[in-house]
């Protein structure tokens, strides 16, 4: 938010002042041990402002903010919950500029004062919580949280709405928002849960709701971590198997990217899209097990070496079999060679009788192989390729996934990849034919 | 998990010995005894036994494994330490017997771990008997102060005794579980210990945290507060259920893909997997913690991952015949690979430095290249140790012959003066020793 419009930036300001007007008339009438409760629940606010995450680069960040404020609203009325919401100013995250700050610290004292309001208007009962409160208080506290984070919504949506022409500003994704709103509304039963036991540990209460809760917090971040390090680990694996076939450097990466965009298309499980993606990336690792003399020979194909061509879909096999995958990705990779009239290798397959995951890398591996330059032909335009796509639509490839690829392609564009440059003690390792071009089938001296 | 328990039915030098056994049959001993007061005195408030006695179990069904096979039950041993830390439920004082929370723990443990058998898995004994040996500690010291007009008058009191309580409860889970680990590995115990610290300090935070708020949310929302405060806790469990299963099969993939050297003819078949627990026993016995232990692992996997950027196989594959300048060369190869991963630096720093020499020896005068002030730039432990690990099993293949064994122990130890990190080279030959040993 570099440069706000000046909607914007008076939006910003009558926010602030509204969150100063409902502090400053008050009313506060509260006993005086209150000020100690409303510090102590700045402090958290202030200490789960400072750990905001971030949806994704770029996006909205959430915080667990709510569960103090809530927690005021019960404990020390809308007038305290506002000061609560107001320690947002105090936020030690780096990020948001001078603007931000001031509209969320605005925003969240401006939230937490209607909740507050809400609860009150709902007959809720502010103050102390005893044995008696539950279950009566439920239903109040629910109210009360539910307009807070509506309000809250509402309030972020009208800054985005005012500075979405703004650059830098990314526009949120109806899914995030509606996971924020469902996050925001747990969080804010754990304010109910620290104003019970407020009337047991006292302060205690706010550290001892927040120790599982950010320990969560630190184990999905793990998942995650852990996560992008596997899939680093692998793409990076699946570069050292292809450093031995020059013309095919990023081929295993495409066809990972190829397989995702056909998936995406016919609306694959996101669980199934994610297992199609390691297939892609592994799809070719039995090459490892072709003699590359094989691999690199010039003329034709003696039966035999023909016959170790076709075995290495089962080599891949062999090599991935003991990950921990879904059957499915294990299927894909030994079946990719597969043609819907039954004429590919390594079985023989016809028609649905092939996995559904093999047919999809089929379409993707031919289709980068004749973009892609190789030694005995430069690469293929995308429309050409396409073309022939087509062409074997039926008898080599399910005319489905084609269509699928097709409208991807039309749609998100293809990333073609880089002509090699072959670096000078790198000229004896060109291969002279491919066994994924569909257009260039290998050529094998006839027995009879 | 069963993988595992086939490696230690493979690896003679892993069966485990007798303390499990030890620590079974105390926490029994414990519990009959427990059972036979309650049965005697019957049963307080049964309504509150049922439902911390059902939690439990439901906590035992939704066990957990860790990294390092390790397992725990958050759920579970949250609830067990929360029915022993009650003061309070609703209006009701809390006065269960310290044998009472025994045997509700015990019972909710055993009942829940029966889906585990019915579906074939291993019912854990020890893991069980740790907790259930927990939870008794704190049982017996909370039960006789609940009563205590003190405590249950005095919240700051109470709440100061129960989080060191809990605490200790939870240090004390670490213990066993670090012996366990020392007498099923062979692990150091204070290394094991550090390492259970460490893995276990988060989760045992969550399950501390969230006993202390199931104990004193109850005094205000009963009993709803058992199903209330385990909610983060499950949200925790599953993440790092996640996150174990992710890790899993990073190991497997890492495994499957070094496979590719010997399915491409670079090297022989099993060799990286062999340096690989060589690798791993070596370093356990040199007190390696458990991170450092798993990029160890990692490299020893890839450690000839160099040799797929070569042309064409080196014969035999067997490093330690070729040429020191073509052994860094393919080293370095396979560290640039990894390094592209760019979330493996130090095991690419390993991979990379595996074959220098230990000590550096001045050409001119043959004696070390030893700094001055001691400080020696030398390669790191790791690749000392697959440097050894990888020589040794050039040398022996698969075989587990006591006199090729011995022969190449020998060998390493010859070239200690320069090639190999003599301590290296020593923990080796204790470890492949107990495996002979064991052999015959």
């Amino acid at each position: 938010m570099a440069r706000l419009s000046w909607a914007a930036r008076l939006y910003i300001a009558a926010v602030v002042a509204a969150a100063a007007a409902v502090i400053a008339w008050g009313p506060f009438t509260f006993p005086s041990n209150s000020w100690r409760d409303i510090a102590i629940l700045g402090l958290l606010l202030v200490v789960s402002e400072s750990t905001a995450t971030r949806l994704s680069p770029g996006d909205l960040s959430w915080s667990p903010n709510t569960t103090a404020t809530l927690a005021a609203a019960v404990l020390v009325g809308p007038v305290g919950a506002a000061l609560v919401g107001a320690c947002t100013a105090f936020s030690l995250r780096r990020g948001p500029s001078p603007a931000q700050r001031a509209f969320n610290t605005g925003m969240m004292a401006v939230t937490a004062y209607i909740a507050g309001r809400v609860f009150v208007a709902m007959h809720g009962h502010v103050g102390v919580l005893n044995v008696n409160s539950f279950p009566g208080i439920i239903g109040p506290f629910a109210v009360a949280a539910l307009a807070h984070v509506l309000v809250n919504y509402a309030l972020v949506g009208g800054v985005l709405w005012l500075a979405r022409n703004v650059e830098g500003t990314t526009r949120t994704s109806q899914a995030g928002m509606t996971r924020v709103l469902f996050s925001d509304l747990g969080y804010g039963a754990f304010g109910l849960l620290i104003a019970a036991l407020w009337t047991v540990v006292g302060p205690f209460a706010p550290l001892l709701v927040l120790i599982p809760l950010f320990v969560a917090r630190w184990a999905v971040a793990q998942f995650a971590e852990q996560q992008r390090a596997y899939e680093a680990t692998v793409g990076a694996l699946c570069q050292a198997v292809e450093t031995k076939d020059f013309y095919t450097r990023g081929h295993s990466d495409r066809v990972s990217r190829g397989s995702v965009m056909i998936a995406r298309e016919i609306g694959m499980r996101g669980d199934r899209v994610e297992a199609l993606r390691y297939a892609g990336m592994l799809h070719d690792v039995g090459k490892l097990g072709v003699p590359t003399m094989v691999l690199q020979k010039t003329g034709k194909l003696t039966e035999e070496e023909y016959a170790a061509i076709q075995l290495h879909p089962m080599r891949g096999l062999d090599i991935v079999r003991e990950i921990g995958f879904l059957d499915e990705a294990l299927a894909g990779i030994m079946h990719h060679h597969e043609r819907i009239d039954g004429r590919g290798y390594p079985m023989g397959l016809a028609g649905d009788e092939i996995p559904e995951f093999a047919r999809v890398l089929a379409v993707a591996d031919a289709f980068d192989s004749m973009t892609s330059t190789r030694s005995y032909r430069g690469a293929r335009p995308t429309d050409e390729a396409i073309a022939e796509l087509r062409k074997w639509a039926g008898t080599q490839f399910d005319p489905a996934f084609v269509d699928a690829f097709v409208a991807a392609i039309k749609r998100e564009g293809w990333q073609r990849p880089e002509p090699p440059v072959l670096a000078a003690d790198e000229l004896a390792t060109v291969p002279a034919q491919d066994h994924d071009d569909p257009s260039a089938p290998l050529r094998v001296i006839d027995s009879l | 998990m069963t993988e595992r328990r086939h490696e230690l039915r493979r690896y003679p030098w892993q069966v485990r010995d007798s303390g499990q056994l030890l620590l079974v049959v105390a926490a029994g001993v414990w519990l009959v005894a427990s059972v036979a007061q309650t049965a005697a005195t019957g049963l307080t408030d049964p309504r509150t036994a049922i439902a911390f006695g059902a939690l439990i179990a439901f906590g035992e069904v939704l066990r957990l494994n860790l990294p390092g096979d390790r397992e725990s039950a958050p759920v579970g041993l949250a609830g067990a330490l929360a029915y022993a830390l009650l003061i309070q439920v609703g209006h009701h004082q809390a006065k269960h017997s310290a044998h009472q929370v025994v045997t509700v723990a015990a019972v909710g443990m055993i009942v829940g771990a029966l889906p585990h058998l019915a579906v074939g898995r291993p019912a854990r004994l020890s893991g069980m008997a740790v907790r259930l040996l927990c939870v008794a500690c704190v049982a017996y010291i909370f039960r006789p102060l609940a009563g205590n007009a003190a405590v249950v008058r005095d919240a700051g009191l109470a709440f100061s005794l129960m989080t060191s309580l809990a605490i200790a409860a939870l240090l004390l889970e670490a213990v066993l579980n670090a012996l366990l680990r020392v007498d099923e590995q062979r692990a150091r115990f204070k290394v094991a210990l550090v390492d259970e610290m460490r893995l276990q300090l988060p989760l045992g935070a969550a399950v501390g945290a969230s006993a202390l708020l199931i104990a004193f949310a109850a005094e205000v929302m009963g009993l709803a507060a058992l199903a209330v405060f385990t909610a983060p806790l499950l949200v925790t469990q599953v993440a790092l259920r996640r996150y174990a299963g992710i890790r899993a099969t990073y190991l497997q993939t890492v495994r499957a893909l070094a496979k590719v050297t010997e399915i491409g003819g670079y090297v022989e078949p099993g060799h990286s997997e062999r340096v690989s627990r060589l690798a791993v026993a070596v370093g356990r016995e040199l007190g390696i913690h458990e991170p450092q232990l798993l990029e160890l692992e990692y490299a020893a996997l890839m450690h000839d991952i160099g040799q797929l950027s070569l042309r064409d196989p080196i014969t035999g594959g067997a490093t330690i015949f070729v040429s020191p300048t073509d052994q860094q060369r393919i080293a370095g190869l396979g560290a640039d690979v990894i390094q592209q991963a760019q979330v493996l630096g130090s095991v690419a720093e390993i991979v990379r430095r595996q074959n220098e020499p230990y000590r550096d020896i001045d050409p001119a005068t043959g004696g070390y290249l030893d700094h001055p002030d001691g400080e020696r730039d030398g390669p790191p432990l790791s690749s000392r140790i697959i440097k050894a690990a990888n020589a040794f099993d050039d040398m022996v293949g698969s075989s587990l012959d006591p006199g090729r064994t011995a022969a190449a122990v020998h060998q390493l130890r010859l070239d200690t003066v320069r090639e190999y990190d003599p301590e290296a080279v020593e923990a080796l030959s204790r470890v492949v020793n107990r495996r002979s040993v064991i052999q015959m």
